[in-house]
Parts: C-alpha cells; structure tokens; sequence
C-alpha cells in the first residue's frame, strides 16, 4: 500500500492535478486511488473529472471520472431546476432575487460552475422584503426545518438569513439571504449595493456583479467555518479570477468594492492563498504583501490525506475556534452556547 | 383567476414510456420521474402545444379525448392543474 | 491507515483501512481466491475509532470512507468484519454512479439472470444462497448492476449475508472453510458471511441479460402463491429499491422502463425455502415454454 509521504501528500497530488490535469497521465493506481479519495473528501472529484475530460487514462478511472462528470450534470439540472421552483414561487411578488454560490456559477455559465457540487438552494433578497418572501416560499410548499423557538430567535435577530427552510415534496432546501454575513459579524458588507450592482439573467433570476462575486466567494472562504471545505472554496476563487481578471477594470472594481463592504482584507488573503496554491494571476495591489499567517491558513486547506481523513488536527482546532469568534462576539457566542448546552 | 392560462413544456422536454395504463413520464428540466394516470398525460399534451386557459383546455379534452361531459368536470381540472403545478409540471402562464 | 486491504468484486473495487489488525484479517480469509485488485480503488473504507483512545480502550469501530452515513452507531471490534461489510455497501449505495444500483439478489442460468427484490427478511439472500449451491450461479446477494448502455446486469459477488435461521440451514450444504465467522449479538442479529461457490468468483466479470423479476415474500405460514405483476408496478417497486436511481437521470428512465417491458415480473409467496425454490423452478421453466 501507498507510503506515508504519498498518504500525506494527497492534498498536494489534488490541488496539481486540477492546476495541470495532463500530469495526471503519470500517475500510478496507488496515486490514483489517494488522489480520488481526498477529491472525494473535498467535494472536488466531478471537479477534477472535468479537468480531466480527454485525458489518456487507465479504463477504470476514466469510466469513474466519467461516472462524475454525468453525475454533476445532474447535480447541475436539479440545481437550476429548484432555482426555477423559487423563481416561480417569488415571481408574482417583483422581488429582487439574486443567487449566490454554487447555483449562481451554474446559472451565469462560469467556468466555477463547471463539475461543481450544489448543495441547498442560497438566494439574496432585500432584508425589507424579506416577510413576503418567506409567506410566498411556504405557500409554495416550503417548510421549516426546525421547530425550535430558540433558535428561530436567535436566527431572526442575528443571523444574514431566514432559518433554513425544505421543500416538503422535492426535500431540497432553500436558504434566503438578507445579507451575506451574520449581522454579528466583525465586518459589515452593505447588501443593498450587493443588489443594486447585480446582473439580471435571461429568466429574471439575477446574480451578483463578477467583483460581488470574488468577494462574496473570499467572505465565505474565511467568515464561514473553520475552513473544512475551504479548497472547493478556492478552486471557486481560482475559476472566477481567471474568468474576471482579464476584463477591464475589473481589479480596481474589485478593489474598490471589497473597502465598501469592508472585506478588504479577506480578499487580499483569498487571492494571495489562490496564487500560492493554484498559481493563480492576481493583481499585486489587491494582494497586497505576504502575512505570517498565511502558512497557517494554507496547511488548513491541505489537511486532506490519501485516505481521506483530516491530518492536522491543532491547525484545524485554531481554526475551529477562530470561526466562532468571527461569527459572534464572545459574550454572545457565551449565552448562545449556553443555552444550547442546557437543553 | 378567472382567465387564468397554464403552460407547460415543450414535448422535446419529456420522455413519456406507457406501462399498462399508466404513463411514466421523464420531466428533463427538472431530472424528475413522475408516473401519471389520465388525464394528466393528455393535459400536458395540450398545453405542450401553446399556454391555454382552463376552459379552452377542456374543450380540448373533450373533443380530442372524448372524454365524457360530466358535473363537476370544471372543478376536477382546476384540482388536476393544481396539482401538476405543485410538480413543476405546469405553470402560469 | 495502519493495516489495510485491497479488493475487486466484480466491476467495483475497494481499499478497506483498519486501525485494527483483526478485521482486516478476516476479509482476507473471507475473499481468499478472489481475485487481485489490478487497478486504483473506486472506493475507499476506513475502520477507525470513534474517538482516538476507542482504539484499545473498549474498541468501537466508526465506519467510515468516501461516503458515510451520518449519526451511524459504531460497531464492537468483534463485529468488524460486520463493520468492513456495511462499510461497502454504503460506498455502492451511495456512491456507485456507472450503473443502476437495485437492492436485489442475482442468479444466472444459461447466460439469463433472476433478479430477485423485496423488503429486508423477504428473504431473497437466502434464497439467492440456495440457488447458487443448485445449479445456477450468484451474481450478487444485496446489489444488482444494471448497465445503462446495454440493459444487462453485472455480477457483484459479495460475501453473502445470511441472518439467524439461514445460517443452519446454509451449514448443512456448504463446506466450513466458505464461512465467515458467527457474529452475535451484532445490530442485525445473529450473522455469518458466506464466501460464495468458486464458479461465481471465476466468472465474476461475466453479465447476464436479465430475464425474469420476482419479488419474493416470506410468511411462517404463509401459504404458496404466484400472482403476476404488471410493470407499471413493477417500475415503480424497482426505483424504491434503488439508491441511485434519482442520481442517474434520464439513463436511469430509459434503461428501467425498457427493464421492465421487456421482463415479466411476479410476486410469489412461501412459507418455507424449499416452496420458494420450487416456485422459482417452475416459473423459470414456465417462461420458456
């Protein structure tokens, strides 16, 4: 079986296999077999399979990457279809309904898109209207997903979002936006200009402006969790910036627009990891210079082995600990937790 | 809503398989496999061709599928729409 | 991972890691003669402890892999052959996308396969056991491969499961060295592992063209009975028993609907193995003719 340094290597074998499928014809069945296992745990294999459509493969991993391929086209129907379900839902209201994430890169067509996997449903709405949205998603046959009072609560008042909600039929879920970070969040991102700059699609579903998107992207990279997840996230990142990059003013945008919503510094961070782990081309001034921490932040996102398993365990406990704190003061993640213990 | 029309998608966008009396019916858009009876299939074949309302779609009903005139009719196909339109089969139009 | 084990079973293949010795072992012993695994894994199992000192402080094994089913109890470290085995099946339930996964037991005979499916304790393991020991060869006693392309079905020949009562009565026809160990006191009752007959190890990558659908039901005193099924129902009960179906697309459509119009299907009852297997003998003859 694979030695330790290819088991531990696993993460670097994925991130050089998407960055330059046609290496991926050296590989051995050892290789391969450590290389689908961590794509597999970083949701990226339907990813990699794309990259690595055409390739002079051995039979049996190409009829397994063929497998994902077809697998993410599917993944990609049933996504636009519950968009179009929403839309047809929300359209007698003339609400503003901007997709966002995995569903949004499909939708646009971008190249993020391509072989990406979709989970649950996100959209932005205006937080004004946020009342009507809910009534018209549950007449619609949207639920709940828990009954709980507290949490209901303590979502409605601090949270960017409705609490989740699930089709009782399609039992897919919805998560609606009114922002794209908690409002308890250190940092404040103005959604009203997110709105008024987003991009209307042919079906009247809209999705946000190519620099909203690299922000959003690295607000949700660094704000969201403890970065389990992170280089799917990244990948995102690389696609976008490689697609946006070369429009005109698209780095000044980008620039100008990340000090509005107060996200500067995580969208220098995300192009800066970018660059380092997927070569991509970045705008130095965007950068901006090369942290101490930035190393930290890498081993986080490579801390995938070849079976699978999350290798790393204090870089990953440091990271755990700060998503918490960036999400909720600590005298309220304090009571929150609290509470939640007492149950 | 009085007036009101339905739609539905173009028959290039479903693939229809009869099994003894029922219709399985692959839904393209959405990747989904319902199994109908009548007259669910012959609803959907009409308005595949062009958006109609519901009473210019029982009139359509009745003459290509002979369907017998019967009470209640009217209130049946408003219930069978509803229903198509809650699987995403139909819509507004 | 610490000890580990590679295997192909028919068109998929495994890598099971083990942070104990013990399991590991005893697949290699249960699939001894099967054949080596030539290629990458398509899956990958780990048997890991829950929490790092479960490993020898009153060892549980968590089931873990590139697919895993959250909330999952772990299993004692005397059921990890038990463990190894769900862990494959949930690679193949939830992960296997070439082709439609049927929770259904196989047999061939003359290059035509039996498809046989129901709710678990119907009985179609042990019937499918039987079978394999009578003249027909096993396919596969917990999943069925139907190609998307073709419409034939792919072996996918497993250590069978055989549960309390079946496994007495698999004991008086089949040699010791076929068996795993006895297993009590597991979720599932008490079990034991059969390594499947030489043949259908030999022939594992050959396919079947499907040629008959039963859904077999057991009852103590059930008495015997055969009723056909139309296929309408028949498609209906085959996409409930499959984990992937909804994740093929129109594939999955085509191939299952073309399935089972062009295969008759019936729903027998039994009271008793030997009723059960002389309806199959009958209703096999029968389609002949």
């Amino acid at each position: 079986m694979a030695g330790p340094d290819l088991v531990s290597a696993a993460a670097a074998l994925l991130v050089r296999g998407l960055r330059d499928p046609l290496w991926m014809e050296r590989l051995t069945s050892d290789q391969w077999s450590a290389l689908v296992t961590a794509a597999r745990a970083e949701s990226l294999l339907a990813t990699l399979a794309v990259r690595a459509a055409g390739l002079r493969l051995p039979g049996e991993v190409s009829a397994l990457l063929e497998a994902a391929r077809r697998d993410a086209e599917r993944v990609r129907t049933q996504a636009l279809w519950e968009a179009e379900m929403a839309r047809r839902a929300l359209a007698p209201l003339g609400v503003p309904v901007i997709l966002l994430k995995g569903t949004a890169y499909a939708a646009a067509g971008v190249a993020a898109g391509q072989g990406r996997s979709i989970g649950d449903l996100d959209i932005l709405v205006p937080r004004d209207r946020i009342g009507e949205v809910q009534e018209a998603l549950l007449a619609a046959g949207w639920e709940w997903v828990k009954e709980d009072a507290y949490d209901d609560l303590y979502y409605r008042r601090w949270m960017h979002e409705l609490p989740p909600l699930i089709h009782k039929e399609r039992d897919r879920m919805i998560d609606v936006h009114h922002s794209i970070l908690p409002l308890t969040a250190r940092r404040r991102p103005d959604p009203e200009a997110l709105i008024a700059h987003s991009i209307a699609l042919k079906n009247g579903l809209r999705v946000l402006a190519p620099a909203d998107m690299v922000i959003h992207s690295a607000a949700h990279l660094f704000a969201d969790g403890d970065l389990a997840g992170g280089l799917r996230n990244l990948w995102d990142l690389d696609r976008l910036l490689r697609e946006f990059g070369t429009r005109p003013g698209f780095w000044n945008e980008l620039r100008g627009r990340a000090r509005v919503h107060q996200l500067s510094d995580a969208v220098a961070r995300s192009l800066r990891l970018a660059a380092a782990i997927f070569q991509t081309p970045v705008d130095d001034a965007c950068a901006g210079k090369a942290r101490f921490s930035d190393r930290l932040f890498r081993r986080r996102l490579l801390a995938r082995n070849g079976w699978g398993q999350q290798t790393r365990p204090l870089t990953r406990l440091g990271f755990y600990v700060r998503s918490h704190w960036i999400r909720m003061p600590p005298w309220l993640l304090a009571r929150h937790l609290w509470v939640k213990a007492g149950r | 809503m009085p007036g009101s029309r339905y739609a539905a998608d173009a028959p290039h966008l479903l693939r229809k398989v009869e099994l003894d009396g029922l219709t399985a019916l692959f839904h393209l858009p959405s990747g989904t496999t319902h199994i109908l009876a009548p007259p669910a299939p012959e609803i959907l074949a009409v308005l595949g061709e062009g958006p109609a309302d519901a009473d210019t779609l029982l009139d359509a009903l009745r003459s290509r599928y002979a369907l017998v005139e019967q009470e209640g009719e009217r209130s049946a196909l408003l219930a069978r729409l509803a229903e198509l339109e809650a699987a995403g089969l139909v819509q507004r139009a | 991972m610490r000890h580990a084990i590679a295997l192909r079973i028919g068109p998929a293949s495994f890598r099971v890691g083990s942070s104990w010795r013990g399991p590991i072992e005893a697949l290699a012993k249960l699939y001894d003669g099967y054949p080596a695994p030539d290629r990458a894994s398509a899956f990958t199992v780990r048997l890991e402890p829950e929490r790092p000192w479960r490993r020898w402080l009153r060892p549980s094994v968590a089931v873990g892999g590139d697919y895993v089913l959250p909330g999952a109890s772990p299993l004692a470290l005397e059921h990890g052959l038990l463990a190894a085995e769900m862990g494959m099946n949930l690679q193949m339930a939830l992960g296997q996308r070439r082709h439609l996964l049927l929770h259904a037991s196989t047999v061939e005979r003359d290059g035509r396969a039996l498809l046989m499916t129901g709710h678990s304790g119907a009985g179609k393991s042990t019937l499918a056991a039987i079978l394999g020991e009578r003249g027909w060869r096993l396919m596969g006693d917990e999943f069925a491969l139907l190609d998307l392309g073709s419409g034939r079905l792919h072996p996918f020949p497993r250590a069978i499961s055989l549960k309390n009562g079946a496994i007495a009565l698999l004991e008086t026809i089949v040699p010791q060295d076929r068996f795993g160990p006895m297993l009590e006191g597991t979720p599932k009752g008490t079990l034991r592992h059969l390594r499947p007959h030489a043949e259908a190890i030999a022939r594992m990558n050959e396919t079947a063209e499907p040629a008959m659908i039963l859904f077999p039901r057991f009852g103590a005193d059930l008495p015997a009975g055969v009723r056909p099924v139309g296929p309408a129902e028949a498609f209906v009960r085959l996409t409930q028993s499959s984990t992937n179906y909804v994740d093929l697309g129109e594939p999955a459509f085509v191939a299952l609907t073309g399935l089972v119009r062009s295969v008759p299907a019936c729903a027998i009852d039994y009271g008793d193995t030997e009723t059960a297997i002389g309806l199959v003998g009958d209703l096999w003859r029968g389609r002949t003719s």
